[in-house]
């Protein structure tokens, strides 16, 4: 169901309220042996109050969560940065094969064929896309790849003995949040180049950053303003001449695979966004995978295991002398990797073709639009784009959170909004390549009547959403009060810091 | 075969629309000089039918739990995965959205993360837990991320060698990047000395040590906690949620943070992953946490809802100054775990975990091999071999048998010790089975 003014939405009651004393779903054997005693101070001393609730109770509930959720599945799904593209359902039948899904990581390589090889040639493929030599498979989300890549760094420099003198990391000020906070992780300190006024780097701000403390800059390309950067030639040169390195966020590299490569661009480092750019199902907020490629002289320092090929067979090396050591367990997100392995079979050399319609139905999207919302940058835009609800809430009042709220009503996933940061009242929108022209209009119709509405009936949007199972909800409360689990009808614990 | 909707006529008209006559155009903006001038060197597309036969053929090739016997362990178990987690896979509304930043269009998601934080803080005996980590291990680094901000004048963790060598390993990745050093204490007899936790824990943020052991132990849990916390520094439990039904929750005995890896509770083995790890610590510590957290609220009619809470702690609001750089998680597979832990409910949970603690002490007795250590175990025994372990692995393979981990991959002057993992899955016979050939390729 998506947006229906007028349905009552029953309440859904929370697992703990569904319970009943002695009610049961699943019975686990029980051999006919003794179990012996667990000592006293180690055994559990009141049971855990998880819900008792038969099967068929379990199955209506989470059907009547799943009647209040919306995901690509149900409809357009805009979130700009997060290319929420068609997830192919035969994903799902492969990363089931028994062969996959009940395979045990520490089984042994000459056992695990099939999956070594499905990661090798993995890593081929993504070394390609980047135009980098060497790829590790290992992290396991995007910001984890960051981490990983910061990481990579720090070894390299500490090798050349420059450990102690680079300490400052560059990020764009339109960077993803992901990147400064992943530069706090790494042990960095930041600085933040500005953006000029057609949206690229300011190369002038860049020059007088870079310096012999510089390890690197972390780049977003296409920005997340959805802009190609055009100085990005002169930004390699300014790094590199300073003996730093830089990192490519794979975020929005749904623009262009197959066009431009990152490592054609000059960047030393790179990560995907597996779940991203070639499809998985991200299930409320993950699983993701952040795998990261590199150039030959950073190669020494990847995560290990590597997956490397000897002949006709397949092993984990964990022989790496000077690597920066493990970042997740095992040898990465497998079921990810079957996923986004399937997803570059189907397409095979035609992922170019990928990106070129992700940037023409963005496009598509924008030209309809920029006469109602205003564009901050008079350019073509790449598979993303920023529009500015200035207007609105200048004349009446309305704001990009209630363009948002009010798109639920035409079942449509509101865009991010108020990101990136310099531009006021944004609304960034990526519709991806997955998407009929049909659905496109659905949005563009949607966005100009709410645009009619503002300037008509603005409490509409202002109250909205009308149609979903609840209307609009207050999350300064949810902050202010901290309910974070359910209390079983005790007093709440004391929440402070 | 690809998954694009736009026609040929569908092409044209937005072509003309946007005011451009080609998409080259659209790239005007990417420099001559970074373009890819040839097509990408890749495998040729394979239409759908064609791709999984690919796929079936490269996963025909791996030896699976389903077609040798498994005893196999060491962090990734091979407990049952029940089919009401079909329930939540299978749905287009859970499986395909993202990150619940709009709670209106993700009400079933929220209330999920909702009763999963709860789920987590009753096994652990927590009062928040986050939406999920990665895995156990990373979650181990998050932890001491918190410790290391919670106490800044305590520059080291100290991390028991009980530990999985993989969360050791990982925390250790991290620790430069926090400004901590990380000392580790050694086993004695499979269990960690609380006199030892105690003289290394001076002047350290915190203290993390497993509870059962990796070495299939039970540890004296409640001894290191007091021994870190009477040093100053936070006890953090890394726990099995299997073993909660019969074991007892890290906040009963005194720990500021339990984690641990979910795998255990609701997902595939799959190679390693994706799993998820699971985060919970006690209320003053809320603010600190790493990733999403979800909290009750009301609407503008007063009904409940969830939304994302305390998002100001989070990358996308508080950027170089937030907790972690966590966005996109485990939610999914943490979801998979809710729906585990209410199909067994608490006698289930119990009834696992008695069935582990059985098959196990008959294991003890009925294989012919002495136990390596002393300390009474849950799930996991190690077991002295008469010849190196990795030879009898070897060999047990051959007899369609897999018996367990040898332990000298990781541990050194253990190349004889082999950890044998006895999950609910397993009978009686299948023990039966393993004495068999253990007896056969020791011989």
């Amino acid at each position: 169901m998506i947006s229906e003014p007028g349905r009552a939405w029953p309440d859904v009651p929370l697992l703990f309220e569904r319970s009943r004393p002695g009610r049961r779903a699943g019975r686990p054997p029980r051999p006919d042996l003794p179990a012996p005693e667990v000592p006293a101070e180690l055994r559990r001393s009141r049971p855990p109050r998880l819900p008792e609730v038969s099967e068929p109770e379990l199955v209506r509930h989470f059907t009547a969560l799943a009647d209040r959720n919306f995901g690509v599945d149900t409809g357009l799904y805009p979130l700009g940065s997060c290319t929420m593209k068609h997830n192919p359902r035969v994903h799902e039948r492969f990363a089931s094969l028994p062969g996959f899904r009940d395979l045990h990581p520490l089984q042994e390589d000459e056992a695990a064929q099939g999956a070594l090889e499905l990661m090798w040639r993995l890593q081929g493929m993504l070394a390609e896309i980047a135009g980098l030599p060497a790829v590790t498979l290992q992290p396991a989300a995007g910001s984890q790849g960051e981490l990983t890549g910061l990481l990579l760094m720090r070894a390299y420099f500490a090798d050349r003995g420059e450990g102690e003198t680079r300490d400052t990391i560059v990020t764009a000020d339109t960077a993803h949040g992901t990147n400064p906070a992943s530069v706090t992780m790494a042990g960095y300190k930041l600085a933040k180049v500005a953006t000029d006024p057609r949206g690229n780097l300011d190369l002038d701000d860049l020059r007088r950053l870079v310096d012999e403390r510089t390890a690197g800059l972390m780049l977003t390309n296409p920005s997340t303003l959805g802009l190609f950067d055009e100085g990005i030639e002169e930004i390699e040169r300014i790094f590199h001449d300073a003996g730093a390195l830089l990192y490519y966020d794979g975020a929005n590299l749904n623009a262009v695979v197959g066009i431009s490569r990152p490592g054609d661009m000059g960047f030393d480092i790179v990560h995907f966004n597996l779940h991203k750019t070639f499809s998985q199902p991200h299930g409320g907020g993950g699983p993701g995978a952040g795998p990261v490629a590199v150039r030959e002289s950073l190669e020494p320092f990847l995560p290990v295991p590597r997956v490397v090929r000897e002949g006709d067979t397949y092993r984990l090396d964990f022989d790496v002398p000077k690597t920066i050591g493990r970042v997740r367990g095992f040898a990465g997100p497998f079921g990810v990797l079957v996923r986004a392995y399937a997803f570059m079979r189907s397409y095979g050399p035609a992922l170019r073709e990928m990106s070129e319609v992700a940037v023409l139905n963005a496009n598509y999207l924008l030209a309809r639009l920029r006469d109602v919302y205003e564009p901050p940058y008079d350019r073509h835009c790449m598979h993303e784009f920023v529009l500015s609800a200035r207007g609105l809430k200048r004349e009446h009042g309305v704001t990009a959170l209630d363009v948002a709220k009010r798109l639920m009503d035409y079942g449509i996933h509101p865009p991010t909004i108020y990101f990136p940061l310099v531009v006021p009242e944004a609304l960034m929108i990526e519709p991806t390549e997955t998407e009929p022209k049909e659905r496109l209009d659905d949005f563009v119709e949607a966005m100009r009547a709410i645009a009619r509405e503002a300037a008509e009936s603005p409490e509409v949007l202002r109250e909205a959403p009308h149609g979903r199972p609840v209307r609009r909800l207050d999350e300064v409360r949810a902050t202010k009060e901290l309910v974070l689990r359910y209390d079983f009808g005790e007093l709440a614990p004391a929440l402070s810091g | 075969m690809s998954y694009l909707s736009i026609t040929d006529a569908d092409r044209e008209a937005m072509l003309e629309a946007i005011g451009v006559a080609s998409i080259d155009e659209l790239f005007a903006q990417v420099p001559e000089g970074v373009r890819l001038r040839r097509p990408l060197a890749l495998p040729p597309a394979l239409g759908e039918a064609a791709l999984a036969r690919h796929l079936e053929e490269l996963a025909a090739r791996n030896v699976h739990a389903g077609v040798e016997l498994s005893f196999l362990g060491a962090g990734v178990y091979d407990h049952y995965v029940p089919a009401v987690v079909d329930v939540v896979l299978s749905r287009g509304e859970l499986l395909t959205a993202y990150t619940p930043y709009q709670p209106e269009m993700s009400q079933g998601v929220l209330q999920a993360i909702f009763e999963y934080q709860t789920v987590i803080c009753e096994l652990t005996g927590m009062d928040v837990s986050n939406a999920s980590g990665y895995d156990g291990c990373t979650v181990a680094a998050d932890a001491c991320f918190v410790a290391r901000h919670v106490l800044p004048d305590r520059p080291k963790v100290v991390l028991a060698e009980t530990l999985a060598p993989q969360v050791r390993q990982v925390v250790r990745t991290y620790a430069p990047g926090f400004g901590l050093e990380v000392v580790e204490v050694p086993h004695r007899g499979g269990v960690t000395d609380p006199e030892e936790v105690a003289a290394a824990a001076e002047g350290a943020a915190a203290v993390l040590f497993p509870q059962p052991s990796f070495l299939g132990c039970l540890e004296p849990a409640p001894a290191l906690a007091a021994a870190a916390s009477e040093a100053g520094a936070l006890p953090i439990a890394h726990v099995d949620l299997m073993s909660l039904g019969v074991l007892e929750a890290p906040g009963a005995y005194g720990c500021a943070l339990a984690i641990g890896e979910g795998q255990s509770a609701g997902n595939w083995q799959s190679y390693g992953g994706p799993h998820y790890g699971f985060l919970a610590a006690r209320g003053e510590l809320v603010r600190r946490l790493p990733g999403r957290i979800v909290g009750q609220t009301v609407d503008a009619d007063g009904r409940r809802g969830f939304v994302l809470a305390l998002q100001t702690r989070e990358q996308h609001i508080r950027r170089e100054k937030a907790t972690s750089n966590i966005t996109t998680n485990q939610t999914l597979l943490a979801l998979a775990g809710l729906a585990t832990l209410a199909w067994l409910g608490p006698q289930g949970l119990r009834e696992v975990g008695e069935t582990c603690l059985a098959l196990a002490h008959y294991a003890r007795e009925r294989l012919p091999l002495e136990p390596a250590f002393e300390a009474p175990s849950f799930k996991e025994v190690a077991f002295r071999t008469p010849i190196p372990a990795r030879e009898v692995v070897r060999r047990a393979r051959e007899r369609g048998v897999h018996p367990g981990y040898a332990l000298g991959r990781d541990y050194e002057g253990m190349d004889d010790v082999l950890l044998v993992a006895f999950t609910e899955k397993r009978s009686r016979e299948d023990v039966d089975r393993l004495a068999e050939v253990l007896a056969e390729v020791c011989r």
